[in-house]
């Protein structure tokens, strides 16, 4: 019995042990390549990249640790800059955007009873699961119409009027149970006093968590940049880093890791904060 | 409360729905039904994309990546959202490390698993080594198995979360109960789990079908515009008309693809509906 006990442990520790090394290994692949000179990488990869003799091999600690490939993207790639404050400008305008729209959107659907809402609400919930496909084609009409396509509107416009995080927002304001908002109302609070000082922060965690989840979608977004942005200068980062050949192995795997530190940075400090939003996906809560 | 204030809160915000997704949308419904020129053709446009050798290609390989897909991200995700239950420490750093491909991004990857699954890549040299034969994974079928792969990677984390959400709203006691007469772990497993989870798993399965269109984007730029042909999507087939500016096949299969989803969606939404 006891053995049985212990084989089930083992199971459990390989398996659980595989799957972390498989989702974090892309990092530490990542991490090793900036850090590796051309000709080391060459020699490693070259198989793939050049056609050399052999198979493709990769060891996890650079032989010969040099900065060439950081100090040629952070110095010598002027691209690269401008592609991350691409990346910047519409990710921080569309989450902005989403508090000022979005915000009271959430906390008006949540909190208030008028007609249509019921139907308003079921809308928001489709928009939020249809895919970029379904919308592409009704997005870019529009975006023709207004003058929008190929700058950066084009991406920031849709963007901000995201149901998504709405629909998270609107979650947790549910949640706020309805004696608070009326004690507030018997003290004369108005209603868009009781929003500020009693939604906005017993709903913290929610609006935390669609900001944090908001982010890494902007942050690495494709096909909505892919279709409305033609000029290269206007690209956002994720676009960028395709675009570097693969004999430069080195320095992509460099920018791929300055590209994704700032996801990473907002993972890490809003960790507890995506997983209740994600949790909250799951149940009505009231 | 009862007030026509919240329509002021809502607003704004509707506006913009309304201008950028809802009236946009309606006038895609009505474009599906005329030619470029604007001449009313009826049903033509949603018969030609119905009769197109590429939309039956894309469509088949999307309902196969999804059967492919799903049964196994969901059946790996519970068994591991299991094991982490009741174990802490362990549990929580287990799932932040799941959860970290989401802040990846998709043009991060693609690099590595060009050089992972290439004909003379990584992978390959482990199945030598091992005495297989290698594998030409980008130009064969084989290109399916690595879109499996990069989709299992990336939502993994995310779908361990919400199974451990449906097993924790499980009350202890239940499993208590169940020891105290006996059963062991893997029958609590079956007759106590298992059945609990049936409106977890409906959620589940909806999130994960919609976030399968996301592998486009690896799809997309490892393989372009045509990839090999067991991977040749709906999204692929969406942006290939896109740029030859084909409206009316576009409109007719958007507004398809719509139906399909808003199907699923009632469907969950009816779920959560009846939950009170």
């Amino acid at each position: 019995m006891k053995s049985i006990v212990y084989t089930g442990k083992i199971i459990k520790a390989v398996l659980l042990g595989l799957c972390a090394i498989i989702t974090i290994s892309p990092l530490l692949f990542l991490l090793s390549g900036s850090f590796m000179d051309q000709l080391e990488i060459s020699k490693l990869i070259g198989p793939v990249t050049k056609g050399t003799e052999g198979m493709a091999d990769w060891h996890w600690i650079p032989h010969y640790p040099t900065m060439q490939n950081m100090i040629e993207l952070l110095l010598d790639s002027p691209e690269f800059y401008q592609m991350f404050w691409n990346s910047v400008k519409i990710t921080v305008i569309i989450l902005v955007g989403q508090l000022i729209f979005g915000m009271p959107s959430a906390w008006g659907l949540a909190r208030y009873e008028f007609p249509g809402k019921k139907q308003i609400y079921f809308i928001y919930i489709i928009l939020m699961m249809l895919p970029f496909q379904v919308t592409m084609l009704s997005e870019y009409l529009v975006l023709d119409k207004i003058k929008l396509l190929d700058s950066h509107g084009a991406i920031i416009l849709p963007g901000i009027f995201s149901t998504f995080s709405v629909f998270l927002m609107y979650r947790f304001f549910a949640a706020i149970p309805q004696e608070v908002l009326e004690a507030a109302r018997m003290d004369g609070a108005n209603e868009w006093q009781i929003f500020c000082r009693i939604g906005v922060p017993l709903g913290y965690a929610g609006i935390v968590s669609a900001m944090v989840l908001q982010f890494l979608e902007c942050w690495n977004q494709i096909e909505r940049p892919m279709a409305f942005l033609k000029t290269k200068g206007l690209w956002p980062l994720s676009l960028y880093l395709p675009e570097i050949s693969m004999e430069k192995a080195g320095f992509a795997m460099c920018a791929a890791l300055m590209a994704l530190l700032p996801a990473l940075f907002v993972f890490l400090y809003g960790q507890d904060y995506l997983e209740q939003g994600i949790t909250a996906t799951m149940k009505e809560k009231r | 409360m009862k007030s026509k204030k919240g329509i002021l809160f809502i607003l704004p915000g509707l506006t913009g729905v309304m201008v950028f997704y809802l009236i946009p949308f309606v006038d895609v419904i009505v474009r599906s039904f005329r030619q470029i020129n604007g001449k009313f053709c009826g049903f033509a446009n949603y018969r030609q994309v119905m009769e197109n050798k590429a939309f039956a290609l894309a469509a088949g390989n999307t309902v196969h990546f999804v059967v492919v897909c799903l049964p196994l991200l969901l059946g790996l995700s519970l068994v591991v959202a299991a094991m982490l239950r009741r174990s802490g420490n362990v549990a929580k750093f287990c799932k932040s490390t799941y959860l970290i491909p989401l802040a990846v991004p998709a043009a991060a990857v693609v690099l590595l698993w060009r050089l992972i699954f290439d004909s003379h890549g990584i992978w390959n040299r482990l199945l030598t080594l091992l005495g297989y034969n290698s594998v030409d994974f980008m130009n064969t079928n084989g290109a399916f198995s690595v879109l499996v792969f990069s989709y299992i990677w990336k939502n993994l984390g995310y779908t361990v979360v919400l199974w451990s959400a449906g097993l924790s709203a499980i009350p202890e006691e239940i499993y208590e109960a169940a020891w105290v007469d006996g059963a062991g772990k893997l029958r609590a497993f079956i007759s106590i789990t298992v059945p609990n989870l049936k409106q977890t798993a409906f959620t589940i399965v909806v999130i994960s079908f919609l976030n399968s269109f996301k592998v486009f984007r690896e799809a997309y730029l490892v393989a372009g515009n045509y990839p090999q042909e067991s991977i040749y999507m709906l999204q692929h087939l969406f942006n290939n008309w896109f740029r030859d500016l084909s409206m009316d096949k576009m409109a007719a299969a958007a507004v398809l693809l719509f139906l399909v989803i808003l199907i699923f969606v009632y469907i969950l939404h009816r779920s959560w509906e009846e939950e009170h």
